[in-house]
């Protein structure tokens, strides 16, 4: 099949599952006519529809090119970055380091990534950030906690930038013979990654019993974990066409980004608890914020870039 | 309202809903069109502009202010945008010497029918103090006024957006809370009033926070 016919099949799948996901959303509203629907069903009903939104932006970015997907990454890191920035603490004197954060680092950083240079966009936050933004917060005096407020800053930068950078970044490997069709690969990404915690709602509520981590987050279940983790890892496998990968690779693929995924969960979930809340934000209806749908590809993005980088360009 | 004034305070609100990303939550009462007075928690200059760009236009254009003179009569750009854009009502502050009592200005004030934002901490909270003990005038002026209803209103993290001295605002999520109103009781006393009024700010920072 051309990169054409690819796109038409994919599109016309994921099409085909919105649909029939809307389709069982409103059966479930009319089953519980009279009555008010559940929040439960509500929630399912919200989360539906944006997914149609989340999807016809991604795919009109990727239909664009190149420049457009890196300008939506960059505005989604900025959304989750002001997302995390409002729930961690912070002092007023580290306003001029989270506005160096905010309009510095992460616009450069995307600039880079648009540069390919990869060189650079690979070590920018993790050395240059991270050696300057202290140097700024000593230079304005304020010792009270120090060590804890850098971290955060920096913790920050690390997840909402960097980690988030490596999805759009997927557009500038060079695979032989795969020219032309990077885009398949943040695709792959998408959907292997999202259709995991789709997969792991779906398999929890349908037969989760057993909480995995009841100090972290109440709605995590071992069932819900092993079937969405093993639906996924069949997912990715299903998808290999779009791939540079054999049916196999791209099975113990999916199943390594979809495992970082439940960690990235896990791990914002901690994150949450221990600051109060319950989302990280409100931006898109029925998940939450940016955060809230973005953590699980925050940790799979780098290992994803890597494994691939490792493995299939020369 | 001249039309450059109306664009500016379309600007205006234009600009605080998107640095703030605040959206009204009407927790306590709804957005009615009767005569109020917003009482909310200061802490920093742009909470005027975030009580004033969340409410819905039509309340907007018959909502005012009070703001002190010291700070809103020094230059040309100031004066401009209390008196032509947001229409304050300028009082003057203990200290110094008045022409009118600010109470008289206040009742005046809604004497012409529009509804009032007013703070009743009496200057910015910039330390880490949750709220500051409140004045006395909103007891004063809900005396001489018992038909108005007080409207608690709390701001989350605008302190935080735009810190005092600084003048490029973080772009942090804020959130904007009306509770419930409330009024002086009959033989009430001052004390207890302006307890049980800041009490009610407290209580709606409390339930406005969504806890896990």
């Amino acid at each position: 099949m051309t990169p054409r016919e690819h796109t038409l099949v994919l599109s016309a799948g994921i099409f085909g599952v919105l649909l029939a996901a809307s389709a069982v959303g409103w059966v479930l509203k009319l089953r519980s006519a009279g009555e008010a629907p559940s929040p439960v069903v509500e929630n399912l009903n919200a989360r539906v529809k944006a997914w149609w939104v989340m999807a016809a932006v991604i795919g009109l970015a990727l239909l664009l090119g190149k420049t457009a997907v890196i300008v939506l990454f960059a505005f989604v890191s900025f959304s989750a970055l002001r997302e995390y920035a409002t729930v961690v603490p912070a002092r007023a004197s580290d306003h001029w380091v989270q506005l160096v954060g905010f309009f510095v680092v992460t616009p450069f950083q995307y600039f880079l990534l648009w540069m390919d240079w990869y060189g650079f966009h690979s070590i920018f936050i993790p050395v240059y950030a991270f050696l300057v933004l202290p140097v700024i917060a000593a230079v304005r005096g304020d010792v009270r906690d120090f060590m804890q407020r850098m971290a955060t800053i920096q913790w920050g930068l690390m997840i909402c930038v960097y980690c988030i950078s490596h999805v759009p970044a997927l557009l500038e490997l060079d695979i032989p013979g795969y020219a032309g069709r990077n885009a398949f690969l943040l695709v792959f990404l998408i959907l292997v990654v999202q259709g995991s915690d789709v997969l792991q709602y779906v398999w929890g509520k349908l037969c989760g019993k057993t909480r995995i981590a009841p100090g972290v987050s109440p709605s995590k279940t071992v069932e819900g974990f092993a079937g969405g983790l093993a639906s996924a890892t069949l997912l990715g496998s299903a998808l290999w066409w779009i791939t540079p990968f054999t049916p196999a690779q791209a099975a113990l693929i999916a199943f390594g980004i979809a495992l970082m995924g439940f960690f990235g969960g896990l791990v914002m979930s901690a994150i949450k608890r221990d600051r109060g809340v319950k989302d990280w934000g409100t931006m898109i209806e029925g998940h939450g914020g940016v955060l809230d749908r973005l953590d699980s590809v925050c940790f799979s993005a780098p290992i994803f870039f890597h494994v691939v980088r490792y493995w299939w360009t020369p | 309202m001249t039309l450059l004034a109306h664009a500016f305070a379309d600007a205006l609100c234009g600009v605080t809903r998107l640095v703030t990303g605040a959206q009204a939550r009407w927790v306590g009462c709804g957005p009615e069109p009767r005569q109020r007075i917003y009482f909310g928690n200061h802490s920093s200059h742009a909470d005027f502009a975030l009580i004033w760009a969340t409410l819905p236009s039509w309340l907007r254009a018959r909502t005012r202010p009070v703001a002190g003179a010291d700070y809103w009569e020094k230059g040309v750009a100031r004066r401009y945008v209390i008196h032509e854009v947001l229409r304050g009502v300028l009082i003057e502050r203990a200290g110094g010497p008045r022409a009118a009592d600010p109470i008289d200005v206040i009742v005046a004030a809604l004497e012409g029918g529009d509804s009032l934002i007013v703070f009743p901490e009496g200057t910015r909270n910039t330390g880490e103090e949750v709220l500051l003990p409140f004045k006395s005038g909103l007891y004063r002026v809900a005396c001489r006024r018992p038909d108005v209803e007080l409207v608690p209103v709390w701001m989350e993290n605008l302190g935080r957006v735009l810190p005092k001295g600084e003048f490029i605002p973080l772009p942090l999520i804020c959130s904007i809370n009306f509770g419930a109103p409330l009024q002086v009781a009959p033989g009430e006393e001052k004390d207890a009033f302006l307890e049980r009024a800041r009490g009610a700010l407290l209580a709606l920072r409390e339930a406005a926070r969504p806890r896990a």
